[in-house]
């Protein structure tokens, strides 16, 4: 899950040993935020324009206390931006993930406290949201875009046609599967080439069968952690949904990137799709036909018979985040103003709603419904702020070493090429 | 280089450019080839996830790297795709070549036709090829033919032969357009003396023109070797290593761990490994072959 909206694809000439080294001497240059001028880095694509216009807004009212912005795409920022703060060149605006990166930064004394500081801002952000940019209880980070929940999308021409209602469970889901392939249809479309959406099915199971406490123990590096019953029981009712044809039997090389899992849906070829809430935004884009016969149905992810978790509780991406980088002061004034003053102010939170996306401020009831996608905004908005609990995407909560590890091992587990078992195993072995 | 015993050599090079004139080519090398080449095998011994402090750390990531079965799978397939790619395209060229350097009519169209990959960038292949191959979307709907709605690059088996085939695909071009110049080199007084003997074209082939392509045999596999060593764009774009570490070579394996595990002493074990095996082959390869002498098959030249 750690790409959203954004393309995957960008053109790299080639890493040999050479160029390894080569990359790592030469990240010098000049230190922006000189001389008082802050400067901020955004990504493009997604809610592109909503940082585009409130730093312009900003800028016009504000001569003497100007932000310059840069904006990158996904994959190409990540790696920009490591190689930034570890040279001291990170801009004063640190667009990130919070989760694993964000405490790397804060060890390494490389973001602010933002405790005190942007109280104001604080104010109109939900808890539960805030609360992902917080570490030992200091504000370190900001949400500054939409809140991202994992939904389970459908396409109400299919269930139509087979005669199906929406699975509230686990066994609903099994009991559904032979149903939709007995009717020609892909029960669920899957991008599992892009690895992360394979995250969002044992986010959820595991969160169903064992509560939150199950990943907590993970992300805390408590020794044998995976050794929790709940992941290998979320791992071997994945398997079985896979055997039993739930995805179909080319998922392997379904991108999300190139929108091939949505095109499933709107394509009439898939019924299901379990995925982010940005997909709303490009299925507008993609499909504007499929949308405007209102045939995609969304729904919560189906409760496990007998587990422990709260049925409330929802997975995703919180939000994505501003940090302040340690270093010029005179360019943390400026930054922190704005985010008193700009940060999920009215204008911003309508730019958010109008491009489709679920603002993660308060209060936003009376600007979601007066939108045109009033009914889904709500849907998301509700679930978000009701959420017993909100599951940051395994990937970013873990550190960039164990995420890597835990995509490849679990895209093994998908095309069954390793048990629940040796999962466990590799994955301890990497709490290490 | 072994005559410079004779008197005339001596007094070409006494007479010659000074030798200071490759000083900014060996600054060059040196700065950029050199120094960070130690500065990966140093770099292979530390500590360091891009952020913090490096901190010396010995063997430590030589043993990790090595005892980690994705290296260990790693080094295989990149063994196994370097043999393969070397046993499907060299006879693909080689005879692609040969056959380009004739001079019926037509062939150079042809070969403009044949040479059309060289023209795009991997980048570019590897987008056109997962589009092509996508079983829902690709040439299997365009088509409507079951044997192209394979699972091409997310089968674990298929991938690994998928991208083999793109990567033949791309570089194939390229060696034949090797062997076409070195063909075309070959004195036709040669031919004309078999073809008087009575010799048929296989005969010709077998015993003229594979002799006399030998030195381009060597270059062209020592490159396609090296070559697949390093294979990392192409794979990238169109599996990123996956599915699962299906096509996970060294290449990719190295950038994975450095730029998303951010374990820099670990890519740069894997740096370090990729350009020990580099040197070695191609210093066999020119071992072997005895072309390390470096003589040329053409009379006058030296």
């Amino acid at each position: 899950m750690s790409t959203l909206m954004m393309s995957r694809r960008h053109a790299l000439g080639g890493v040999f040993a050479l160029g390894l080294a080569a990359t790592l001497a030469a990240c010098g240059g000049s230190r922006p935020g000189a001389g008082g001028r802050a400067n901020a880095w955004a990504l493009t694509g997604g809610p592109e324009q909503t940082f585009r216009d409130s730093f312009d807004r900003w800028n016009a009212a504000h001569a003497d206390q100007q932000i310059a912005t840069e904006y990158f795409a996904n994959d190409a920022y990540k790696e920009k931006i490591r190689t930034a703060v570890g040279a001291g060149n990170a801009p004063t605006l640190l667009y990130n993930w919070a989760g694993g990166t964000l405490l790397d930064y804060v060890n390494n004394g490389q973001v602010i406290d933002l405790t005190e500081v942007t109280a104001a801002a604080q104010d109109r952000i939900i808890p539960s949201i805030l609360e992902v940019g917080k570490v030992d209880g200091k504000v370190y980070a900001l949400p500054n875009n939409n809140a991202q929940p994992v939904l389970l999308y459908y396409s109400k021409p299919v269930f139509e046609k087979v005669g199906a209602t929406v699975p509230t469970t686990w066994d609903e889901v099994m009991a559904l599967i032979p149903v939709l392939k007995e009717a020609g249809y892909i029960p669920f479309a899957e991008a599992g080439a892009s690895q992360w959406p394979y995250l969002m099915w044992i986010q959820y199971l595991t969160d169903r069968i064992g509560g939150p406490e199950a990943f907590n123990a993970v992300v805390a590096g408590e020794a044998g952690a995976w050794s929790h019953p709940a992941f290998a029981e979320a791992l071997t009712k994945i398997q079985d949904m896979v055997k039993a044809g739930g995805l179909g039997d080319s998922y392997g090389s379904v991108d999300a990137d190139s929108g091939a899992d949505i095109a499933l849906i709107h394509t009439g070829r898939a019924a299901m799709l379990l995925q982010g809430s940005w997909v709303y935004a490009n299925f507008l884009k993609d499909a504007p036909d499929f949308m405007a016969a209102d045939s995609l149905g969304y729904a919560t992810f189906p409760a496990v018979t007998g587990g422990a978790g709260d049925a409330s509780n929802i997975t995703g991406n919180p939000a994505n985040y501003w940090s302040v980088s340690a270093g010029d002061e005179a360019a943390q004034k400026i930054v922190i103003a704005y985010l008193n003053e700009e940060l999920h102010n009215d204008s911003y939170v309508k730019a958010l709603v109008d491009g489709g996306t679920i603002p993660p401020s308060r209060d936003a009831e009376a600007v979601i419904r007066a939108s045109e996608h009033a009914d889904y905004l709500s849907f998301g908005y509700d679930l978000v702020k009701n959420a017993g609990n909100f599951q940051m995407s395994w990937d970013q909560a873990l550190p960039s070493a164990q995420a890597q590890e835990l995509l490849t091992n679990l895209s093994q587990v998908f095309l069954l090429q390793q048990t629940p078992e040796e999962f466990v195993q590799k994955m301890n072995a990497a709490l290490a | 280089m072994s005559s410079v015993g004779s008197v005339e050599e001596r007094g070409r090079l006494s007479t010659g450019p000074s030798p200071w004139i490759a000083a900014p080519a060996l600054l060059f090398f040196g700065v950029f080839a050199l120094v960070p080449l130690i500065g990966v095998f140093v770099l292979s011994f530390m500590s360091w996830d891009g952020l913090g402090g490096l901190s010396f750390v010995g063997l430590d990531n030589w043993k990790a790297m090595l005892s980690n079965d994705v290296t260990q799978h790693g080094i295989l397939l990149t063994l196994g795709m370097t043999l393969l790619c070397w046993l499907i395209q060299t006879p693909i060229s080689l005879l692609l070549g040969v056959f380009m350097a004739g001079n019926e009519r037509y062939r150079n169209v042809q070969a403009i036709l044949y040479f059309l990959p060289l023209l795009f960038s991997a980048t570019a292949v590897g987008i056109a090829f997962n589009a092509l191959l996508d079983p829902n979307f690709g040439m299997s709907r365009a088509f409507g033919l079951d044997l192209l709605s394979q699972d091409f690059l997310g089968n674990p088996t298929l991938a690994f032969y998928t991208v083999m085939f793109v990567i033949a695909w791309c570089f194939v071009p390229f060696h034949s357009l090797l062997y076409q110049g070195a063909a075309r080199q070959i004195p036709v007084s040669i031919n004309e003396a078999a073809m008087i003997d009575g010799a048929n074209r296989w005969q010709t082939f077998w015993r003229i023109t594979l002799p006399q392509l030998r030195n381009t045999i060597v270059t062209s596999s020592t490159l396609m070797i090296v070559g697949s060593l390093t294979y990392f764009d192409l794979i990238f774009v169109m599996t990123a290593g996956g599915p699962g570490n299906a096509t996970r070579v060294l290449a990719l394996d190295m950038y994975l761990t450095g730029f998303r595990s951010y374990n820099m002493g670990g890519a740069a074990v894997l740096g370090v490994l990729l350009v020990v095996v580099g040197l070695t082959i191609s210093y066999l390869l020119n071992k072997l072959s005895g072309s390390s002498k470096m003589e040329s098959t053409m009379e006058g030249a030296n």
